[in-house]
């Protein structure tokens, strides 16, 4: 699904994000990316999802060289991932409803389709309630969900997810993961960064440990494994 | 089946986004108001200036006076042949007579006894089809045989046609000046608003959207935002105009004469709407172009 050789990101500034990394994620992957904050997490996902172009090395996204896309082939490939920022970028006029529409709406889907898919996919995250406010009338982790829900809402193959849990109380973040889960055993690729350990431990997947843009570890069935029991 | 639901979305969004953004169309539509008011106002102003100027210019006349012993038909076919000549008539000494005798009025004692040996000569007056020619008719004129003399008020109307062109240069170039500032306003008001909304159409593309999907809302907002300005500004022109018509009616202003004709004002109307239309959706799409690249 996602192939990194020898990637390495230098920032204008001239901070090295990501260095020298290789990496592969298969199709159907359940994957944490962990690591202290400033290890190169977000910029991992920003790479993937073509926020950011590596500074070198190569990346692969379903067996074809990603850094040749042009504008309609990036366009294509976003449509297939599901983002989760860690900013959220809701769209400011827009309802959480609305939010979630435009994932369906650019590819094209019939409002009949939207308007039964939308509120599912709320319901599944809690916000069914929530449906006709405008972001700035939601608390940061009511964001934080229709962000979600606006990645999973398109069936993705890759849902790629920074700090999802960042903003949710224990048990939120417990019940957003079963959905990850219970969205990961039809087949799609999850990727999550994160500093939720207890959850990591919990759950036994794939952990990418990363330190100062570097892989430091990489384990199925891992664990967070940072001075924590 | 996709591009059609992708069509009612644009459509749907375009009046969403211009109601939720009220403030700021409005803001955009009456800079397109007041830009197109002054451009227009000062069309219509330079619109009558001109035929002001025409109207002066078709006075004018030239009078040819002729010795006793002139061939007057052949004479009369020879002016009618020149280059630019529109209108020949004759003016016997008789008739000459009559109407200097007409326009003196109460002292018009003073020309008793004149009728049998009158010394007004016969003549000609020629109009042109404008004051440009006029100092070369006359010129050819007066090398005519039988021509005792030429007259169409030397100097003066070269001075007039020097005003005339100056006026005219003045206006277009004005004109010109004015809708390149109309324009550039429009632009820059429009580009504020989308400029104020990139973030969204960053997200939008980070969304898989298309550049057109992006932009088509745009588009039509800009042009609807024109809409509305220009429609304000033309309404205004005509009914300003229109009471300006009334009134100059009534007072009788009878040398000066306003444009009426609905084809020129309606060329010139139709122009002022189009353009804050046209200038509306092409400035939004333009200004949205360089945020399309993420
Ligand atoms: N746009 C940018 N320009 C310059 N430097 C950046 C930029 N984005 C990130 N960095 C730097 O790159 C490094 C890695 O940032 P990154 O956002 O990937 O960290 P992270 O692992 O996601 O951290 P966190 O857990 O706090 O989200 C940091 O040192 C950060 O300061
Ligand atoms: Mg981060």
């Amino acid at each position: 699904m996602i192939q990194f050789y020898n990637v390495t990101k230098l920032y204008p500034n001239g901070v090295k994000a990501i260095n020298d990394i290789s990496l592969r994620i298969k199709q159907g992957d359940f994957a944490f990316l962990v690591g202290p904050s400033g290890a190169g997490k977000s910029t991992i996902a920003k790479l993937v999802f073509r926020e950011e172009k590596p500074t070198a090395g190569q990346i692969f996204f379903n067996g074809r060289n990603a850094l040749r896309f042009r504008g309609r082939e990036v366009v294509a490939m976003r449509r297939r991932i599901g983002m989760i920022f860690q900013d959220f970028r809701l769209l400011p006029r827009k309802t959480a409803f609305e939010n979630v529409a435009f994932a369906l709406e650019v590819t094209g889907v019939s409002g009949w389709e939207i308007r039964k898919r939308v509120p599912e996919v709320l319901k599944q995250v809690g916000l069914e309630k929530k449906v006709d406010c405008f972001p700035e009338q939601l608390s940061g982790g009511e964001q934080q969900r229709v962000c979600v829900a606006r990645a999973i809402v398109k069936n993705p193959v890759l849902i790629l997810a920074d700090e999802p849990t960042g903003n949710l109380d224990p048990e939120t973040s417990r019940e957003l993961m079963e959905l990850f889960v219970q969205i990961n055993q039809s087949g799609t690729t999850i990727v999550i960064a994160t500093h939720a350990w207890d959850i990591v431990n919990e759950m036994k997947k794939r952990v990418i440990a990363l330190e100062n843009g570097r892989i430091v570890r990489d384990e199925e069935q891992g664990s967070y494994g940072y001075g924590v029991s | 089946m996709g591009f059609l639901n992708a069509l009612r979305y644009c459509l749907r969004q375009t009046l969403l986004s211009i109601a939720r953004n009220f403030w700021l169309a409005t803001a955009s539509a009456a800079m397109i108001t007041v830009s197109l008011l002054i451009l227009g106002s000062f069309a219509l102003v330079a619109l009558n200036a001109g035929q002001f100027l025409n109207q002066v210019e078709s006075e004018i006349e030239i009078n040819v006076f002729l010795r006793d012993t002139a061939q007057i038909n052949d004479l009369g076919r020879e002016i009618r042949a020149l280059p630019g000549v529109e209108r020949v008539s004759y003016i016997a000494k008789e008739q000459a007579l009559d109407e200097m005798r007409e326009s003196l009025g109460e002292r018009r004692d003073i020309l008793v006894g004149l009728e049998e040996d009158n010394p007004l000569p016969n003549s000609y007056r020629v109009r042109t089809a404008n004051a440009e020619v006029v100092p070369a008719v006359a010129g050819a004129i007066e090398e005519m045989r039988g021509v005792e003399k030429v007259r169409y008020g030397q100097g003066y109307v070269e001075k007039l046609i020097m005003i005339t062109r100056w006026v005219n240069a003045a206006a277009l170039f004005a004109a010109g000046l004015l809708a390149l500032a109309a324009v550039f306003l429009i632009m820059t008001t429009i580009r504020f608003s989308v400029m104020a909304r990139r973030d969204e159409v960053e997200i939008m593309k980070y969304m898989g959207a298309s550049n057109w999907f992006v932009r088509f809302p745009f588009l039509l907002e800009g042009m609807v935002v024109g809409f509305f300005g220009s429609s304000v500004a033309v309404l205004m022109l005509g009914f300003v105009y229109y009471y300006l018509l009334l009134q100059v009616d009534q007072v009788s202003l009878f040398f000066i004469q306003l444009v009426t004709d609905q084809r020129i004002l309606g060329t010139l109307f139709g122009g002022l709407f189009g353009l804050g239309v046209f200038i509306g959706g092409l400035a939004s799409s333009i200004s949205i172009r360089k945020f399309l690249r993420v």
